[in-house]
């Protein structure tokens, strides 16, 4: 992806930059195209009597106004050790980012920046959740050498090597993409929707009491299916030096790194329509927090690592992300069945010494796997039904609102030899991770 | 682990019983009374009387439920971490390290401090994790409260 040295980025020890002259036409995109509809709109329809079009004409004006000052007083410089970015006209914002506590750099290209060559560059640093750096819009060319600079410079090489090079671990070819989404339980509603739609004009009475309900529906709907299209064709996942690197979109293209420390869980779902296929599904869950990602249109801090392939590629790229052989799993004893009779035939879960896992499901099984170091508490719930047959869960919480790996019907006096061996084990773990990673 | 079974558990403060029966007296009282009257202007005295009989009898179950749950909260301060346990139908059993948690609130509501107690709740970077413990004296939710800060910065571990 690296090409030539060009541009003004090159010299690392260089003066204030301005971000490309297109920029302000980019980021007001979305409000201008709006606007410009809106004085479309009135102006056809016959409305703009009495003044309505300067009104109309003045916002518009202030909008590409604000964004043309905006891009005016926004420069950044990279002078070795820091990434400065300044902005702001009325109260000044200057941000500070040192190379060496760079934790992610994602090049994201949102539709109408592609169209024009251009790319965001978003700097993000470890620890902090919301200090994050973000150039909107470079050219493409400079934005990749950037990345590569700081990369660079964050590993203490010298700012004109090359980007490292990245192993590609799994892409997902469109057709799949497209069977997977076919397939989905969405799509499945929207299947019976349409049946119901084709029953209904058979019966006409009934077109006007359901018919439009079931419209909305389908408008609803497609979105969805047309939002899982766009945001994961051409999925890559590579392994590069500084993380999991993942490579997705259709109009708006999006490149992420995923340090692997900040991983809290794996999880896999294999849902019922896949199963014949023997395809699943892998997201992972990320510390931080997760509303700066709004533009990409994740509002979670979960991520799919792969949305849809082979089960063999999936536990490669979990054992990957992990980095540990999964712990042996054992099924909870057959009493359990009255209890939980519709997802006892996938509950499982095991342990070792590094990590947890723990299967659960009723139509769609789900496991999910995470490091004890990653731990944040361990609960023991029993209920009544599960005292009577002498059972109880065990839960591992990870960061996040609702990541956990839950050992379910455990026989009682495991459940509580786990809730009493568990944090033992957990802060070992942790203590092994801090020792590794140099505290 | 050396001497992470030697401590024992704790409960919350006595008073925290005597709250909870006041809190469902004067809950009680009101829907006695309210029912009381409604019944008693529908349909008479004696079905007025009846129907406040019945507001009665449900806050004294209610009572019963609210002493066992009561005496159900216990923490337990260990070396690495508290263990938080509650619930009468459903046992819950929590175990925080302390270098996991994020911060620790005390909070005291109008009620609470009447009582001269306050509620500690710990916070971890899990939305699941709950270690709540209410009803403590109020001296005691300050010694937990700085213990607890104290022992999070000290075994702190990142994310």
């Amino acid at each position: 992806m690296t090409g030539a040295v060009t541009g003004p980025v090159a010299r690392p020890g260089g003066g204030w930059h301005r971000l490309h002259p297109l920029s302000p036409l980019v980021r007001s995109g979305r409000t201008a195209v709006g606007l410009l509809a809106l004085i479309g709109i009135t102006a056809a329809a016959g409305l703009g009597q009495g003044g309505s079009h300067l009104y109309d004409g003045l916002a518009a004006a202030l909008v590409a106004a604000g964004a043309v000052v905006n891009w005016l007083v926004t420069r950044w410089r990279l002078d070795g050790a820091t990434l400065c970015i300044e902005t702001g006209l009325l109260r000044r914002d200057s941000r500070q980012l040192p190379v060496a506590r760079i934790q992610a750099v994602d090049v994201v290209r949102p539709f109408l920046a592609r169209a024009l060559g251009l790319a965001e560059l978003r700097v993000r640093l470890a620890g902090s959740s919301h200090a994050d750096g973000r150039l909107a819009y470079l050219p493409e060319q400079a934005a990749l050498q950037l990345r590569a600079q700081l990369l660079a410079a964050h590993h203490g090489l010298d700012p004109a090597t090359p980007e490292p090079a990245e192993a590609v671990l799994a892409q997902v070819p469109t057709g799949r993409l497209a069977g997977s989404v076919v397939l989905s339980s969405t799509s499945l509603v929207a299947v019976l929707l349409i049946a119901e739609v084709v029953l209904v004009t058979d019966v006409p009475r009934l077109v006007a009491t359901t018919g439009g309900l079931v419209v909305v529906w389908v408008i609803g709907l497609a979105p969805v299916l047309w939002r899982r299209v766009s945001l994961e064709y051409g999925f890559t996942v590579a392994q590069a030096p500084d993380g999991i690197r993942i490579r997705r979109g259709l109009l708006s293209t999006v490149a992420e790194t995923i340090p692997r420390q900040r991983v809290q869980a794996v999880r896999m779902s294999e849902p019922l329509l896949w199963r014949p296929f023997g395809w699943c599904r892998v997201e992972i869950d990320v510390a931080g927090s997760a509303a700066r990602d709004r533009a990409e249109e994740t509002r979670r801090a979960r991520k799919t690592l792969l949305p849809v392939g082979p089960r063999e590629t999936g536990w490669q790229l979990m054992r990957l992300v992990i980095g540990a052989e999964p712990p042996p799993l054992s099924a909870p004893p057959r009493r359990a069945r009255l209890k939980t009779p519709l997802s006892y035939h996938f509950l499982a879960a095991g342990q070792d010494s590094a990590t947890a896992m723990g299967v659960t499901g009723r139509i769609r099984k789900v496991t999910t796997w995470l490091p004890l170091a990653k731990v944040q508490s361990v609960r023991l719930v029993s209920g009544p039904v599960q005292r009577s047959l002498g059972l109880a869960t065990v839960h591992l919480d990870a960061a996040g609102r609702d990541v956990r790996a839950e050992f379910r019907e455990r026989p009682a006096a495991e459940a509580a030899r786990l809730a009493e061996e568990l944090p033992v084990l957990c802060r070992a773990a942790r203590q092994r991770a801090q020792f590794a990673g140099g505290a | 682990m050396s001497g992470t079974t030697a401590v024992s558990p704790k409960s919350p403060s006595p008073r925290l019983w005597r709250m909870r029966c006041v809190q469902v007296a004067a809950a009680g009282l009101g829907a006695a009374l309210v029912a009381g009257a409604a019944a008693g202007l529908a349909a008479g005295a004696p079905a007025g009387a009846a129907a406040a009989a019945v507001i009665a009898v449900a806050a004294l179950v209610t009572l019963w439920f609210v002493r066992r749950r009561v005496r159900a909260w216990s923490y337990t301060e260990r070396d690495e971490d508290l263990i938080v346990s509650r619930g009468v139908l459903v046992r819950r059993l929590s175990v925080v390290p302390y270098g996991r948690m994020q911060f620790v609130d005390v909070t005291a509501g109008p009620v609470e401090r009447a009582f001269r107690l306050a509620t500690v709740k710990l916070h971890t970077a899990a939305a699941a994790s709950d270690a709540r413990i209410p009803g403590l004296e109020r001296a005691e939710a300050a010694r937990l409260r700085d213990r607890l800060a104290a022992l999070g910065e000290a075994k702190a571990a990142g994310l």
